[in-house]
Parts: structure tokens; C-alpha cells; sequence
């Protein structure tokens, strides 16, 4: 009788489990791994891919991405342009950040004040406006210093934080990541969005749980989220294979075949808008890390002309990339806005050329210098690195290579500790603007060279950006970026090397959407 | 007869020697050993490229498979890894780096441990206690935990640009200090029995210091078992610093030593290219088992219970 009785709750325990399991659209838990881990938890302190990405989570801005990549109403409802240089925003009412604070004017303003502060890297998705005026609770006027034709796809990766609770929590300054400050907005998140970010444990997880409260719905099923990092490539694919986690969003180019003919694995093809260069340090009287003494090499041209010339882009297309990458002679990818193919020749691998401008150059002999890398960021990021220590040694050059996590070598290319870098830009705006500001405008302390870590100074180059940001007609503006981008090319001031393809994969019954923006979003993500 | 000539006669007909003669698997061991040791150590002379010059890579020549394999090239016997490095070369240079830190960090760990080890026994008192119970507090911890954690400390505490210039410096330090108290336990319970034999006695009589004793006298009597202790030790600290650099934190890459090239190649191992990581590997188990072996004859041989 006993018996009968806890057979039959037993075999009813079983059968709930079993119609639970098998209903779709269930909750379900999406376990997502990539190579490197965010970087911080404050949304204005670093312009860096994977912690936007994982932080558009939890922070959003006043208007997002479509799945194609158009502007769609986020926190702002609607927009108008009262004046070429005024944009009037209506904000979303009722929504609530993750504290239980309101949404209001207040924290758009606030949120433009601590973005545009110098040690954050984000001032670029501001860029241009010059006052956000509150008009009332939900609306806000944005004051340009000119006509911005990009500014909404700014506004994308411009993150709203709660003025209430950063003051509450002292967070009202942005995270100085160089110096290695911490804050309270440096390890905790507070935003609006679809998920609520519950735990970061630095190189190990990040946890998230949907958000209840959310004004929006979540496409797919995946009410909670575990990020992982995981550095090792093949224990990243091993992990997928082994079913550990769902989905992997940077693929080990050796592994994608494989992966390709695996009936478990679905493998999502993309072009990422991402292009992987070296930068040369072009301001300092002296290079660093060098045995070239009371001079700077790299601010002859012909010296990093030759350094182009000898990099064998081909070889690292086919073997260390096996085709998943496009060699790359101008400094954006071909989803971006101003793209060309017929600027983006790439001159084949000359070394007796590049030997000769080195002689020329008074360098017969070559000369040494440092390549610093980061070893989890980029696709084989540190075997692209290798490669070139070989293809510049070819050349008569002696690198020394320092390749290390993306957190520590962020940190130490941006004191400008370096004579060479790896970098790889993606284009958050899709438009060649963002590129150009970033990396080749003067450097100043806001937007302007950012990320302009060889200080590269041009004052023609200068003109054509500062002209671009305000050009209104779409041919002026079209011709200025490609001059722009041409003249980056002739002048050498950096060594593009490809721009990087990047598979996704996922197990058979996950489905997500490609974001050629390096942002996956797992509010798309359904787990069967 | 000249002086070499009853040298060597001497030596061939020696107990071990007449016993190296007759046992087949310390000839295979011997023979094995002095292929690999010898590969390693004239590896500038006899390997076919060499790994650690970058100019001469060639990237288009990287995955290439073993030359009996198809798409093999002649040149490349055991194939190359992602850069274009050909593998037979690369295990000779590693496991020349693999030898000398192992043989380095046995060296320190012996030196280390045997001082230790006499002065504990022959002082005794207190510094024997303290001495003994530090070595019983290290045995409580896995040597590779030790060995993690001097690393560890070495790289926090020394400037990341000196990094790869003494992270082999570190590496002995770090595998020899977690190996030293085997031989301070051994050397000083052989010491505790020697001291108060007649010759140690006499020579205290005619007043000879503490040091020269130990030294002078103790130590060679207590030499033997060290010897044996230290041929086994060596394969131990090479599958250390192999464990060490398949982790990560010991040899860098630009000087792979086979645990290096084995975690380089581990990244491949699931996308067929198979070759990069089990020759490294299969090179490492020979030199480590034929190193075993010399040392297991050489404890049977020179134990008198076996004879």
C-alpha cells in the first residue's frame, strides 16, 4: 500500500517533470561563453565590445538597434529635430530602473554629465552634443554644436545610469580604469534593461536573470543568462561539445569545420564589422622598448611603410585564420558606412621592398622594437602576433613580443607604454565617422582620438574629420570619408591586417541573431 | 699498462658495471636516455631548422603534417605547428630547456636538501626539530602546489618586462625547493648512524671543526642513496616543469619546452592536426621513462638487501 502510494507520487513527480521539460517556451537558462570577460561594470568607463555587449543587458540607452541594425525607440518613445543642431526627445514613462528608482529627465541629463567625464573612454557616443537641456520630467532637448547625421547611432551605446542611485552609492564619477580605481558602479549594476545583472565574478561568470519589471518583452526564452569566459580555445569547444554551455560566440578558426559537420552544433557565419590593425607610436621624441635611441622611427613614413609591406596578410588569411577573415588595407570593415572596395587594395607582401625604405630610412641593419597583444580578445589574436614577428624579422626587424589578457594590456597601451599594438576596432555606429575620430583625430581629452594610442597627428586629416562631423549632404560627407580613409592608407599611419570574420555556435536547439556588432543580446535567444 | 687504461679496467670490472652488463632493460634505458640527452644538448648542431629564429619561418608552412602523412613535405619530418616551426626541431630545442631545468632544479634541491639534511643530523637539538618540521609541513603540500605558489609570488613580486628573461631562473627555484626534502630526510637519517661510527668520533678527537666533519667526512659515506634519490628526482622535475608550463606559467612560448609545445599544440589536438601536440607529448614520456628506468636500476643496484 506504502509502496503503491510513493510509486504512484514518484511516477507523478516523473511525468510533470517530463511535460515541463518538453512545453516550449518555458523559461530556460542560456549558458554563453567566450573568450575574454568584461571589463568593468561601470557603462561610461572603457569603449570596449564585449562589455557593452554584456552590459546593453542590463544598462539601455535612449534608442537601440533593430535586428538590421536600424534605430528603434529604446528609453526615448520618439524624436524630433526642432533645429538642425536641437533634437527633441520624449522619454518612456513608468519605466524603473533595477533599484526601484524612476526613470526620468534626470538621469539622461546626469547620465550625459558622467559620460562626457575625461578618464572614461565613451565620450564618442556623445559626441557633438554640447547641452542636454531638461524641458520636463519626460522630455529633454539636446543641444548640438552642429548638424550630426550619426548622432541617433551614437545614442545606441549611450547608457543611461540612475542619477538617484549613483548619488546614493557615490558613483557619480566614472571608474578610472587606468589608475586602477574600483568604485560602486565599477562592481555593480543598475539600469533599466532587460536583465539584471546579479553577479560578476571577475574571469569566472557574470550571472543575469530577466527582468520582471522590463518595458519591453523578451523575444526568445531565456530568462537567465551565465556568462563565462573562457580563455583556453580548446577547452571553450570542448565545453560546447561537451554541452556544458549553449553558446559560444568566438569560434577557434581551426575548429569551425568540425564544429560545421557536428549534427549536435548549428554554426551561425557572420562578418563581424570589426577590422584588426597594429598602431605605431608616432609621438614620442624617443620609441619605447626600442634600441633606436634619441629618435622615433615610426614618425618617417617609410618605416611604417615598410613595416606594411612586409606583413604577409595572405599567409595569416589562410593559415592562422583558414579563410575566415578579409585582408585588409583601409581601417574599416565592409558592413560600415564609407567602406570602398576599390580603396581597400591590398599591395602583396614586398620584403625586399620593405628592406630597401628601411635602408633608405637610415635602419640597413633593422632595429628593435616591443608589439604588445592581448591574447584574448581578438581571433588568434596572439598567433597573428607571432606570425608578424616573424614576417617583420624577415625584414631585418627585432620584435619583442608582450602579449597578455585584454584587462592588463588595455590598461598599459592606454598610458601609451608601448611602441607597437594589436587593436581591433568595431564599428558601433556603422558609420567610417566613428573610426576615424576614434583612432586618427588629434588626440584630445574627449571624444577626439580616443583611442588614438600612437598619437597620430595630421592636420589635413584633422580638417577632413572635423569637416565630416558636420557635413549634412550625404556626397560631401561620402567624399570626406573617403579622403579620409585614403589618406590613412597612403600615409601608412597604421598597418591594417584583415578584417575578422567571426562564427558563432551554438547547440542545435538554440536560436539566436547574428549581430555583426559584436553585441549578442540574449533577449533574442531561445533554449528548446 | 697506462694509468687510464687500470682506470677503466677498474671500472668495467666494478659491481655496477658487471651489473649494468647484465641487465637489458638499463642498457635499453641507458641507450634511450643518452638519444635524447644527446639530441638535446647538440640540438643547435643536429636539428634540421631552428625554432627560435623568427626571420626564418615561413607562416605558408604551418600545419604542415608528418612527411609520411599525406600533404607532408620532406623537410618537415614530424610536420610544424600553427607558425610554420618544424616539430622535430622544436621538441630537440625543448627538450633541451626541459633537461636543464630539470637537471638545474635537482641540483639546487640536492644541494639544498643534503645541507640541510647533514646539519640536521649531525647538530640534532632543536635545529634538527625545526629543521624536520618544516620538512614535514612542505610534505603535507603536493610538490607542483609548492612549485605554483613560488611562481606565483615570483611573478606578482618581480616587473612584468623581467618576466621571460628569468621565468627559467624561477622555474629551478620553484621545482627545487619543493623537491628538497627527500633528500634532507635521507642524508640525515644516514648522517644520525654515521656520526657515531669510530672514523667521525676520531676525527672530533684530533679536533676537527664541525664543518670539515660534516664535510670531509659525513658526507661522502652518506652520498649513495642521494645519488639514487636525485636520477629518479630528475624525471620528476621534468613532468614538474612540464605540468608548470602546460599550465601556463612556466617557459614562455618564445623558448617552448616540451610542456610548453604540448599546450600550444593541445589547442589543435580536436581539429585534427593531431601531430602538434602528440610528438611533444610521446617525446616526453620516452625521455621521462628511460630516465626512470636508469634510476630504478641504479636504487636496485646499489642496494645491498638486493644483492
Amino acid at each position: 500500500m506504502t509502496f503503491t502510494r510513493r510509486f504512484t507520487a514518484a511516477f507523478a513527480v516523473a511525468v510533470a517533470a517530463l511535460v515541463i521539460t518538453a512545453v516550449p517556451g518555458q523559461a530556460a537558462t542560456l549558458r554563453w561563453a567566450a573568450q575574454n570577460d568584461i571589463l568593468t561594470l561601470d557603462p561610461h568607463s572603457q569603449n570596449h565590445a564585449t562589455t557593452h555587449s554584456l552590459l546593453a543587458h542590463s544598462y539601455e540607452g535612449l534608442v537601440r538597434y533593430t535586428k538590421d541594425f536600424q534605430v528603434e525607440p529604446s528609453l526615448a518613445t520618439s524624436w524630433q529635430q526642432i533645429s538642425p543642431t536641437q533634437w527633441r526627445f520624449n522619454l518612456r514613462k513608468g519605466v524603473k530602473f533595477h533599484d526601484g528608482s524612476p526613470f526620468t529627465a534626470d538621469d539622461v541629463v546626469f547620465s550625459y554629465g558622467r559620460i562626457m567625464q575625461p578618464q572614461g573612454t565613451n565620450q564618442i557616443y556623445v559626441f557633438g552634443v554640447k547641452e542636454v537641456k531638461k524641458i520636463d520630467d519626460y522630455t529633454v532637448d539636446m543641444i548640438l554644436s552642429g548638424p550630426n547625421p550619426v548622432l541617433l547611432h551614437q545614442f545606441v551605446n549611450f547608457r543611461i545610469m540612475s542619477k538617484i542611485w549613483s548619488v546614493k552609492n557615490k558613483a557619480e564619477n566614472v571608474q578610472d580604469y587606468v589608475a586602477r580605481e574600483e568604485s560602486f558602479a565599477s562592481r555593480n549594476a543598475n539600469g533599466t534593461g532587460p536583465y539584471i545583472i546579479k553577479l560578476w565574478e571577475p574571469d569566472k561568470r557574470i550571472v543575469m536573470t530577466a527582468n520582471p519589471a522590463w518595458w519591453d518583452k523578451l523575444i526568445g526564452n531565456a530568462t537567465d543568462v551565465i556568462y563565462t569566459p573562457i580563455k583556453a580555445d580548446a577547452t571553450r569547444v570542448s565545453a560546447l561539445l561537451a554541452g556544458d554551455v549553449d553558446l559560444v560566440t568566438d569560434l577557434p578558426t581551426q575548429d569551425v569545420t568540425r564544429l560545421r559537420s557536428d549534427p549536435k552544433i548549428k554554426v551561425l557565419d557572420g562578418f563581424e564589422n570589426r577590422t584588426i590593425f597594429i598602431g605605431m607610436d608616432q609621438h614620442n621624441p624617443e620609441l619605447l622598448y626600442s634600441n633606436v635611441k634619441g629618435k622615433n622611427p615610426f614618425k618617417d613614413v617609410r618605416v611604417r611603410k615598410a613595416l606594411n609591406l612586409a606583413v604577409d596578410r595572405d599567409a595569416i588569411k589562410r593559415v592562422t585564420m583558414r579563410g575566415l577573415s578579409q585582408p585588409a588595407a583601409i581601417m574599416i570593415a565592409p558592413s560600415v558606412h564609407g567602406y570602398g572596395s576599390d580603396i581597400d587594395k591590398v599591395a602583396p607582401v614586398d620584403v625586399e621592398g620593405a628592406k630597401k625604405l628601411l635602408a633608405e630610412a637610415g635602419y640597413p641593419n633593422g632595429f628593435e622594437f616591443g608589439l604588445d597583444c592581448p591574447n584574448n580578445r581578438y581571433v588568434n589574436d596572439e598567433e597573428i602576433c607571432q606570425a608578424l614577428v616573424g614576417m617583420w624579422a624577415r625584414a631585418g626587424l627585432k620584435v619583442k613580443l608582450n602579449a597578455q589578457p585584454m584587462a592588463s594590456f588595455i590598461a598599459k597601451i592606454q598610458k601609451f607604454d608601448h611602441s607597437t599594438y594589436m587593436l581591433g576596432w568595431g564599428v558601433a555606429t556603422f558609420d567610417a565617422l566613428f573610426s576615424l575620430q576614434s583612432l586618427l583625430r588629434t588626440k584630445t581629452t574627449g571624444a577626439d582620438g580616443s583611442f588614438n594610442l600612437g598619437r597620430v597627428s595630421d592636420p589635413k586629416l584633422d580638417a577632413l574629420i572635423d569637416a565630416a562631423k558636420t557635413e549634412t549632404d550625404p556626397k560631401k560627407r561620402d567624399d570626406l570619408l573617403r579622403d579620409a580613409l585614403v589618406l590613412t592608407r597612403d600615409n601608412y599611419y597604421y598597418v591594417p591586417l584583415h578584417h575578422q570574420m567571426r562564427p558563432w555556435a551554438m547547440k542545435k536547439n538554440v536560436t539566436t541573431v547574428y549581430k555583426a556588432d559584436d553585441a549578442p543580446e540574449s533577449r533574442y535567444a531561445r533554449v528548446d | 699498462m697506462s694509468k687510464v687504461e687500470g682506470w677503466l679496467r677498474r671500472a668495467w670490472n666494478h659491481d655496477l658495471a658487471w651489473n649494468f652488463r647484465h641487465s637489458p632493460v638499463a642498457i635499453l634505458a641507458a641507450l634511450l636516455t643518452l638519444v635524447c640527452v644527446g639530441g638535446a644538448v647538440f640540438a643547435p648542431w643536429l636539428a634540421p631548422h631552428n625554432p627560435f629564429d623568427s626571420g626564418a619561418l615561413n607562416l605558408s608552412d604551418g600545419f604542415t603534417p608528418p612527411a609520411w602523412t599525406q600533404g607532408g613535405k620532406a623537410m618537415y619530418l614530424l610536420g610544424t605547428d600553427d607558425q610554420g616551426r618544424d616539430l622535430l626541431s622544436a621538441i630537440m630545442y625543448g627538450a633541451r630547456i626541459s633537461l636543464g631545468v630539470g637537471v638545474a632544479a635537482v641540483l639546487f634541491s640536492m644541494a639544498l636538501g643534503v645541507g640541510l639534511g647533514l646539519a640536521s643530523g649531525y647538530v640534532g637539538g632543536r635545529l634538527d626539530a625545526f629543521i624536520m618540521r618544516v620538512a614535514d609541513i612542505q610534505l603535507s603540500f603536493p610538490a607542483i602546489l609548492i612549485a605554483l605558489l613560488i611562481d606565483g609570488v615570483a611573478r606578482v613580486a618581480l616587473p612584468r618586462e623581467a618576466h621571460d628573461e628569468i621565468a627559467i631562473y624561477v622555474l629551478i627555484l620553484a621545482i627545487g625547493v619543493s623537491g628538497w626534502v627527500q633528500y634532507a630526510r635521507t642524508v640525515r637519517g644516514s648522517t644520525l648512524v654515521e656520526r657515531n661510527k669510530e672514523y667521525v668520533q676520531a676525527a672530533r678527537v684530533i679536533g676537527r671543526s664541525s664543518a670539515a666533519i660534516m664535510l670531509r667526512h659525513v658526507l661522502p659515506n652518506v652520498m649513495g642513496p642521494v645519488l639514487v634519490i636525485a636520477t629518479i628526482h630528475i624525471a620528476t622535475a621534468i613532468i614538474t616543469e612540464a605540468t608548470l608550463s602546460f599550465l601556463g606559467v612556466g617557459v614562455p612560448p618564445t623558448q617552448p619546452s616540451l610542456g610548453t609545445l604540448i599546450r600550444v599544440g593541445n589547442d589543435f589536438l580536436l581539429s585534427g592536426e593531431w601531430w602538434i601536440t602528440v610528438f611533444p607529448g610521446a617525446a616526453l614520456i620516452v625521455l621521462v621513462l628511460s630516465v626512470n628506468l636508469l634510476g630504478d636500476w641504479l636504487r636496485d643496484a646499489l642496494n645491498p638487501k638486493l644483492r
